[in-house]
């Protein structure tokens, strides 16, 4: 856990103090609806469908069990009671009342949280492996250069009004498990041949109605030179990065009109101002920020458990559990645990304040009091020693959190869609239970393997949907709520030299009843074409391509030309 | 009458800003007084501006390069630029380039739509002069310039970031 210190707190604080004088001024009506909007938004405030949502910053996902505890106390003294865990590693809480958000952003502030630029045309929560710091094939700790980019983004004084938010991404393994590809930035930790450590840079990389892979401005951009790189990238950005229209505004478009190599061209014109300048990072500023990380006190421990491996053998329920839901770690005798918010029949990434605060009580007893929040919206115990693992299972298992989900089917990632969001043009979490109890049978679950299920209620896609091996989007048809089915998409590497891609569109799209059916076609199609249980769904669709998963689904060329008839006739 | 914020303190405004007409034309210049000219305006007449007998600056829209006056700009005590909407951040880097890459020493003011909650910033990219929107409270918008007491990162009013500061305070 990093730690602030005064300077971190006193900036958290006066951001405080600004939001309530702005609040005050817009309550009194000294600032306009439009520009108290663009404040708000800032501060993670959103007014929605039926109430404000405000967007708390977990940064990089990494939470204390005290500020855990306290989200739960702000969900039940201010809130209806419970928080909702979103993509961006953020807990959103669906109905403050906005003369309270100061007071709320005070509390947060007591546990060195706030909800800083959550939202608004300017850097957002950077994101990462929620398995820093643990993975066996580690690079760097990503943690650590998220805090350092954590602390650059905040209240940059030129780049705080860009025209259009900003994602970075930051991984810091061997594997991806960040999605860098699909943000405004990506870095990716490498190593050169003397071992020295510097990142790949990707820019241009996003889902929504533009979905892009990032391009490689850089293959080694040395880690002195971060801050430097990146203030070029954003300045070329804020002059020129278009403000006309804002589905046209983020960096991608920019990357795209001018072209990769023009783009390079005029980063790199720009970084010869910069580079070597004051920006330039110092290895004692990187070990200062590495020293304010908490860390745990592991014990020196054999790598097996005799409890463990016995219990394995003869428990199969936590045999399948330990399958799915618990991942191998860095230090011997230790794993990290999922916690699957996913369970079927509670909207994915939801938690009740009673059960965060069951899960504090947990993080404290078994994983050195911290826990970190998924992108994929699930929790993860990072540090369990592994003969914990069981009573570990019992306790969660209680609490209807081990569903022993995680990489399976029902592990849906969905934004919170229609029912919550005014930007929604389609419901996504009944679709979302829908596919979890048309696929409730465990063993068929485990038979089927590894694929991501994302579902987004529009195309702005909180939830992903261009990356999910199955994606789900929510269209509005003359104010009738359809779904439009992708295949093939792909978060992050899914084997050496296969990086991620933007799923395909397969045909017209369903009405919301018909998706299981859909999925379950898909499903079918997939169990008899892989050549063994080791080839997963994604691997299939990259093998043979989407041709016969929309055979499957629409029947051959007749049969689509009449599923199409169907949709045009009047209802 | 929109006020001037200068130094932290409001203050009388001498200059008189020439702004494009409504279809973007170019405006007259007037026998005499200080004016602040369009851009275009400067770059078109720069020789015939040499006999004007007051003093003459120069303003930039967020959309124009301030590369374009780089050689010129030791004639102006003051430039401008324009924020044609308080959300338009295009304006920031145009003063950290003036300030930090082609050496401005002179007045900078922010002009458009300038408000409250954006002087902090405008401040630190190195704006020195704010000529607020009309309905701006101009006493408390003075308050705006000490929003947060420290920043991480490089900036106009302070070309060290705090880590590199930091650094040496503990060293000495």
């Amino acid at each position: 856990m990093y730690l602030y210190d005064e300077i971190d707190q006193k900036l958290v604080d006066e951001r405080v103090a600004q939001f309530r004088d702005q609040t005050r001024r817009f309550l009194a009506g000294k600032l306009s609806e439009d520009e108290f909007r663009a404040l708000r938004l800032r501060n993670g405030l959103y007014i929605q469908r039926y109430a404000p949502m405000l967007r708390i910053a977990i940064p990089y996902g990494l939470l204390s069990t005290k500020q855990l505890r306290k989200l739960a106390h702000i969900a039940r003294k201010y809130d209806r009671g419970y928080g909702h865990f979103s993509t961006r590693q953020n807990l959103q809480l669906n109905w403050p009342k906005l003369p309270q958000v100061p007071d709320i952003l005070a509390e947060l502030a007591t546990v060195q949280m706030h909800a800083i630029q959550t939202s608004g045309n300017s850097f957002r929560n950077i994101s990462t492996d929620h398995f820093a710091g643990v993975a066996r094939d580690e690079i760097v700790d990503s943690f650590v250069w998220c805090e350092v980019l954590r602390q650059w983004s905040t209240f940059h004084p030129e780049f705080s009004y860009l025209p259009r938010k900003f994602k970075f991404a930051v991984n810091g393994a061997r594997s991806d498990r960040a999605a860098v590809a699909v943000h405004d930035i990506g870095l990716h930790a490498v190593r050169d041949a003397k071992g020295e450590v510097g990142f790949k840079v990707l820019v241009g990389g996003g889902l929504g109605r533009t979905p892009m892979i990032g391009f490689a401005i850089r293959e080694f951009l040395p880690w002195q030179h971060l801050l430097s790189y990146c203030e070029a990238i954003l300045r070329v950005y804020n002059r020129y990065g278009r403000r006309d229209n804002i589905h046209k505004a983020r960096i991608k478009i920019l990357v795209k009109e001018r072209g990769p190599e023009r783009f390079r061209e005029e980063v790199e014109a720009e970084w010869a101002y910069l580079k070597d300048g004051p920006s330039t990072l110092i290895a004692e500023e990187v070990a200062r920020i590495e020293g304010r990380f908490t860390r745990p006190a592991y014990l020196n421990l054999p790598a097996s458990d005799a409890g463990l491996e016995a219990a394995l053998a003869s428990d199969r329920a936590f045999a399948n559990w330990h399958q799915r839901n618990v991942y191998p770690h860095k230090r011997p005798g230790y794993a990290a645990v999922t916690l699957s918010l996913k369970k079927t029949g509670v909207p994915p990434g939801d938690v009740t304040a009673e059960q965060m605060d069951k899960i504090a009580d947990l993080a404290d007893r078994y994983s050195f009091g911290e826990l970190r929040v998924s992108h994929e919206q699930n929790l993860i115990f990072a540090d369990v020693q592994i003969s914990d693992l069981r009573t570990l299972w019992q306790e969660v298992r209680a609490l209807g959190f081990a569903t022993p989900n995680v990489g399976l089917l029902t592990n849906i990632i969905s934004c919170p869609g229609g029912d919550f969001c005014s930007l929604a043009n389609a419901k996504s979490i009944p679709v979302a239970e829908a596919i979890q109890q048309r696929f409730d049978d465990l063993d068929y679950l485990h038979d089927i393997g590894e694929i991501d299920v994302n579902i987004s209620g529009c195309m702005n896609a909180c939830g992903h949907h261009h990356v999910g091996h199955i994606g789900i989007l929510g269209v509005d048809k003359n104010g009738e709520e359809w779904y439009q089915i992708q295949v093939g998409g792909n978060q992050g590497e899914i084997r050496p030299g296969v990086g991620a891609s933007l799923g395909k569109v397969i045909g017209p799209s369903f009405a919301r009843a018909e998706i299981p059916d859909v999925i379950e076609k898909l499903i079918e199609c997939y169990l008899a074409r892989r050549d063994s249980d080791a080839e997963r769904f994604i691997d299939v669709v990259h093998r043979v391509g989407v041709e016969p998963f929309k055979e499957a689904v629409y029947g051959n060329a007749d049969q689509r030309a009449a599923h199409r008839r169907g949709q045009l006739a009047p209802a | 009458m929109a006020t001037l914020i200068k130094e932290q303190r409001i203050v009388a405004d001498s200059w008189r800003l020439l702004s494009r007409g409504p279809k973007g034309e170019l405006p007259d210049v007037p026998e005499q007084g200080d004016v602040i000219l369009p851009l275009a305006l400067w770059l078109e007449r720069r020789d015939a501006f040499l006999a004007y007998p007051g003093k003459l600056s120069v303003w930039l829209d967020a959309s124009e390069d301030p590369e374009a006056i780089a050689a010129d700009l030791q004639r102006f005590a003051l430039v401008a630029v324009n924020f044609p909407k308080f959300g338009d951040g295009r304006g920031y880097s145009i003063a950290r380039l003036l300030r930090e890459r082609y050496g401005y020493k002179g007045e900078l003011r922010a002009i458009g739509d300038v408000l409250h909650d954006f002087l902090y910033f405008m401040r630190q990219c190195g704006f020195d002069a704010f000529t607020l929107r009309d309905d701006q409270d101009a006493q408390a918008a003075l308050a705006a310039f000490d929003t947060f007491s420290e920043g991480y990162q490089t900036s106009v009013l302070r070309p060290v970031p705090l880590f590199r500061r930091r650094l040496a305070a503990g060293k000495q």
